[in-house]
């Protein structure tokens, strides 16, 4: 991935910053410029998110792509935040605890490497709450 | 609107063409295509090519034009279109195709797919797949292809309570049929050991879950229904063509086990061709892992949400049974080369309808349908045929 294209999603990535419609409430990660429901009725502002949501659904994926490949087998998940929202991301817990309806909280944490000399990934990955 | 009709299909065996490249495999589909319609080079007025990623897998793009000219049509500049929706790209290049002479603007017509995905080591044409998916919200994170199918698996097992031994019931049903199909990829038969048994990819989907890494092309031939008699006497009648589209993340969908794009494409098909479920001799649903053939079937109605574990480990799917599924093999045992599985689809149910489906024939198959899948089911195409 290029710098330019990774930069630019910094402010996401590193602190989950999405959107809002002042219109109707409905919140947005990653974030619209655009509300899908009020389309150019709604008021479109930054939101950040608080970071804690529950899991939706889960797998182990144990043949992972070389880039994510260093810690071995790792729960991803999709996450649903208390905002409304869902995402996709890692769960980093023992793959044997991973369930569904339980509690995260985001976390940050490397993601991926380009190689041994390429730029290195940031991003959120979410821990459980006990 | 014209009536459209198939007469004339060509598919390559599908496998690991390691002494073929994407060319010949192309070459080889259309001129058997041809020949099966008894036309010649010069009859043909466009082409629609159905091709994921000839980017990322042979670092060749402009692949409309490299197909007409390798198909010697370079001197007549005919319109030659490639058509790109992941592994629905084959569904959509027939759908163009169709829609184009059902509107009076061309007559002979060649929708082909094709795809070369064995010229790149496996770690790259899996990251070329994830393309299908969303980049920067889905695959930056570390979803695999099979990582996504895996999460919508474990939600429907949740929900529904699916065993893991009826959703492998799908792969061995399906290989069953493959075996029975010449251009399989994997002709051979298995048990539920062999699924139960084989490598963990992505909890709860294991290697014979997943559909394979292939190579092949398809292609066939449309033409009015009015002038199809001049080329073959036994004519396929589109019946209804159909797609529709959803988020491209799964995280953002309504439901994470239902296809709400399939169930959208699938319910226009059957009011475009006013039949009901029971009318529907056989389908081809895109299989790319177990569980999608599961959430297929019920997406489009075939049976109750929830249900199509037992229906499938009580055979209703398999040769013989109440709705037969994926009589090629599907994209599990006869192989997925992306691109060009919808158009292998087609292909299939033609044969069916013509009675030329040796020994996987459904007996009096009249109408058929095909299910093609972009993605996690961000885009769906669903054709229904049938042999008037």
């Amino acid at each position: 991935m290029s710098v330019a294209r990774f930069w630019r999603k910094i402010p996401q990535r590193y602190n989950l910053i999405g959107t809002r419609c002042e219109t109707c409430g409905n919140h947005f990660f990653p974030p619209r410029t655009f509300c899908p429901d009020c389309r150019r009725a709604g008021k479109i502002v930054d939101h950040k998110f608080a970071g804690s949501g529950t899991v939706v659904t889960y797998t182990v994926i144990q043949t992972a792509p070389d880039q994510f490949a260093s810690p071995g087998p790792y729960v991803l998940a999709i996450i649903k935040l208390d905002e409304g929202p869902q995402m996709t991301s890692q769960i980093i817990c023992d793959p044997k605890e991973a369930k569904i309806g339980m509690r995260v909280k985001s976390v940050f944490r490397k993601i991926a490497t380009d190689g041994e000399s390429g730029i290195i990934h940031y991003g959120t990955k979410f821990v459980p709450v006990e | 609107m014209r009536d459209v009709a198939v007469i004339g299909i060509g598919c390559t065996k599908f496998g690991e063409h390691w002494e073929r490249s994407f060319r010949d495999l192309f070459v080889e589909a259309g001129a058997k295509a041809l020949e099966d319609a008894q036309l010649s080079g010069e009859q043909i007025d466009a082409m629609y090519v159905g091709n994921m990623s000839a980017g990322r897998f042979i670092e060749q793009e402009h692949i409309g034009a490299l197909i007409a000219d390798y198909a010697g049509m370079a001197s007549r500049h005919i319109p030659s279109t490639r058509v790109e929706a992941a592994c629905a790209s084959g569904g959509l290049a027939f759908r163009q195709a169709v829609i184009s002479v059902a509107s009076g603007m061309e007559d002979i017509v060649v929708a082909a797919g094709v795809e070369k995905m064995t010229d790149v080591e496996p770690g790259a044409s899996t990251d070329a797949l994830a393309g299908a998916a969303d980049r920067e919200w889905e695959g930056f994170v570390g979803a695999t292809f099979p990582g996504l199918y895996a999460m919508i698996a474990t939600d429907y097992m949740h929900k529904y309570g699916m065993t893991r031994e009826q959703l492998a019931h799908v792969a061995v049903k399906n290989h069953y049929n493959g075996a029975r199909n010449p251009i399989a990829q994997f002709p051979n038969e298995i048990t539920l050991d062999t699924v139960l048994k084989s490598t963990m990819v992505a909890e709860p989907l294991r290697l014979f879950d997943c559909s394979p890494i292939t190579d092949g092309a398809a292609a066939v031939i449309v033409a009015p229904l009015d002038r199809a008699r001049e080329f073959t006497d036994t004519p396929i009648t589109v019946l209804a063509t159909a797609q529709a589209s959803d988020t491209i993340t799964l995280h953002d969908r309504r439901d994470i086990s239902t296809l709400d794009a399939s169930v959208a494409a699938g319910a226009r098909a059957f009011a475009m061709a006013k039949l009901e479920h029971k009318d529907i001799d056989m389908v081809e649903v895109h299989d790319c892992f177990s569980i999608a053939e599961i959430c297929a079937i019920e997406d489009l109605g075939f049976c109750k949400k929830g249900t199509a574990g037992k229906f499938t480990a009580d055979g209703e799917t398999a040769l013989g049974g109440k709705i037969p599924v994926n009589t090629s093999g599907g994209l599990k045992a006869c192989g997925h080369p992306v691109g060009a599985t919808g158009i292998k689809q087609v292909c299939e149910i033609v044969q069916q309808l013509r009675g030329e489906a040796g020994k996987r024939q459904i007996d009096g198959a009249k109408i058929g349908m095909t299910h093609n899948v972009g993605g996690t089911g961000a885009t769906v195409a669903v054709h229904i045929l049938g042999r008037l």
